[in-house]
């Protein structure tokens, strides 16, 4: 499942230009759907793909599972918005407020939860995620509840008030890019190989020096402020949130999106959220029925194509080109 | 007043108590004979509930038709969950099959939002609706039968466990599956008979639990977190220790609710599960086990 560790000049510098192809793309984007619906999709896609990169740290590359990433998500979002409503701060100093205050919790929690492995912590965090939910619900008098809290300001540089589709989607995927390099960078790092050390054998990454534990209690904390940075940039464009948007199912399916695109890969996130983010956009008539069609992908996924549509598209090119050249040849 | 307050949410506390115990104890039987946590364990439990309602209403069976009808129904699908999904995973590495059982339970819950659409339904009580006094407190002729036949099912799992063979061997490849296909055992049939045993158990639990509660495609998800929750408790034993920790959560979260805040019941089972999963990952009862951990 781990990529094989590339260091060399040559394969960081393909990175670097394949990483910056991207990039344009993506802010050239705006040029050719300006104006449509889709423009609103696509600023979704961006907060997405942070979410699901953040997922992916700790799930593709350090092997650890978490159900319960859309309640650090909602966490960002709502600290955010109760700071910025309740007690009047700056959008812009509330959102490195609220990624370190759920930094902390998440690495405090972390030190016990992290001992757990597979099932059992997949559950905990499963379990952590439905407390959050039920405490954005239940603390009515700072949240609003179920009802949701509503009137967050938007983001403003200077002039620019970021409150229409396009410049949220400038915003919004200037971030995910800074998400996207950041740990393209720590992927191919020390702590990237660390990570992927304590992936395939914690005992072995150990014997060599890497401290697996500390390293996968940071790795939970730098996902879950990721995941808080996403909820605050969510609810400032938004301006409204409710607690609806950060439950079980959310979580699930941030899972997809990071076991879609492909385990381990950035562009693999990327790849996954746009595909979920679209998919229901795509599926407009079959409404709620969306659910039977994640469970099937989750499914067909781990079955057939393990290392997701990244790794596996080339696979399954290889093998068809393979199989027609073997046709020829009888 | 207040004792009376106590005594009628420990009652009402002990039979959801039992229907979590029942829950729990399936959890158990799949993970002690694969090491496979089934997050779909729930499903079985909507599947019950609401093939019932089919039974019911559609082929318009008596109730004591119904009840067989739902759990074989619902036996049917832990089969082909088992064949389609679990049996052809090419790396059942514990990863993968956290991620194919969420998947399946979502689909089954899909698949039933479709089927049953998402209205909440109303199953009629097994033997009335008059309450019963005990002290100061009344329950229901449902809570009654909740309980009796959770004694039932542990008595026949019990009886099942150590006195046939087969139930021997499930115990056998529960210590240790490789040992247990030396001597003969056919360690996939036995995971077979796991998810039988425990999808069976799963329907028995949503059907006496639904004239209660009410049912809906969507009920699983809490139910089989609270059975995974008093399964921890148990320290994941397929006996009496998972049925106490079915009790004591159930009678927590109700007297949690009535005394301290109803918004916070469901929070309170899984606080819960979480300090047992950090302090004593080994269950309340269970001796030091590194396999968790």
């Amino acid at each position: 499942m781990a990529k094989p560790i590339r260091n060399g000049f040559e394969s960081m510098k393909k990175d670097f230009f394949l990483f910056i192809g991207f990039s344009i793309i993506i802010m050239m984007a705006p040029r050719f759907f300006a104006g449509g619906y889709l423009m609103n999709v696509l600023v979704f896609v961006g907060i997405n793909t942070m979410l699901a990169i953040a997922l992916n740290l700790l799930l593709g590359y350090a092997g650890q599972i978490s159900l319960g990433h859309a309640g650090f998500y909602g966490l960002g979002a709502y600290l955010s918005g109760v700071m910025t409503t309740t007690l009047n701060m700056n959008p812009w100093l509330a959102m490195p407020l609220a990624a370190l205050i759920v930094g902390c919790l998440a690495f405090m929690i972390g030190l016990p939860i992290l001992k757990l492995k597979g099932h059992y912590l997949a559950m905990a965090t499963l379990g952590l995620g439905i407390i959050m939910y039920i405490v954005f619900n239940e603390t009515i008098e700072w949240t609003g509840g179920p009802s949701g809290l509503s009137g967050i300001p938007s983001l403003e540089i200077g002039d620019i008030v970021f409150d229409s589709d396009v410049k949220n989607y400038y915003l919004i995927w200037s971030a995910a890019l800074a998400v996207m390099l950041f740990s393209l960078n720590l992927a191919n790092s020390r702590v990237g190989r660390g990570l992927r050390a304590v992936h395939d054998s914690e005992i072995a990454a150990q014997v060599l020096g890497v401290n697996a534990r500390l390293l996968k209690v940071e790795i939970f904390a730098l996902s879950a402020v990721i995941s808080s940075l996403a909820g605050s940039l969510y609810a400032h464009t938004m301006t409204f949130i409710s607690p609806t948007s950060f439950g079980f199912n959310f979580s699930i399916e941030l899972l997809t999106m990071v076991v879609i695109g492909g385990l381990g890969s950035i562009y693999g996130s990327f790849l996954g959220a746009a595909l979920l983010t679209l998919l229901p956009e795509i599926l407009r008539g079959a409404n709620d029925y969306d659910i039977i069609i994640y469970g099937a992908l989750l499914i067909l996924m781990v079955m057939f194509l393990p290392g997701g549509l990244v790794r596996g598209i080339p696979t399954l090119y290889r093998k068809i080109v393979k199989v027609k050249s073997e046709a020829n040849h009888a | 007043m207040q004792l009376d307050q106590i005594l009628q949410y420990t009652l009402s506390g002990l039979s959801t108590g039992a229907i979590y115990a029942l829950i729990g104890i399936g959890f158990s039987i799949i993970y002690n004979a694969t090491g496979i946590i089934n997050f779909a364990q729930g499903e079985f439990v909507m599947l019950g509930g609401l093939f019932t309602l089919t039974g019911l209403q559609l082929l318009h069976l008596p109730l004591w038709a119904s009840v067989p009808f739902s759990i074989t129904a619902t036996t049917v699908i832990g089969i082909l969950f088992e064949r389609l999904a679990i049996r052809p995973l090419r790396q059942p590495t514990p990863l993968n099959l956290v991620i194919i059982t969420i998947g399946c339970s979502i689909l089954i819950r899909g698949l039933a939002m479709l089927f049953w659409g998402k209205d909440t339904h109303a199953i009629q009580s097994f033997s009335g609706d008059n309450p019963i006094a005990i002290g100061g407190a009344t329950i229901l002729p449902q809570h009654i039968w909740i309980l009796v036949v959770t004694l039932i099912i542990i008595a026949i799992n019990k009886f099942y466990f150590y006195h046939t063979i087969s139930g021997k061997a499930m115990r056998a490849c529960s210590y240790n599956r490789r040992a247990a296909g030396l001597v003969g055992i056919d360690v996939r049939r036995m995971v077979l008979f796991s998810f039988i045993i425990s999808s069976a158990m799963g329907a028995v639990a949503g059907i006496i639990v639904a004239p209660l509660t009410m049912t809906a495609y969507d009920v699983g998800v809490m139910l089989g977190l609270k059975g995974f929750c008093a399964a921890i408790i148990g320290g994941m034993s397929s006996g009496i220790s998972t049925v106490i920790g079915g009790l004591i959560l159930g009678v927590l979260e109700s007297l949690g609710a009535g005394l301290i805040s109803s918004g916070y019941k469901d929070a309170i089972a899984f606080i819960i599960l979480l300090l047992i999963l950090f302090i004593r990952p080994q269950g309340l009862f269970g001796k030091a086990d590194s396999e968790r951990v």
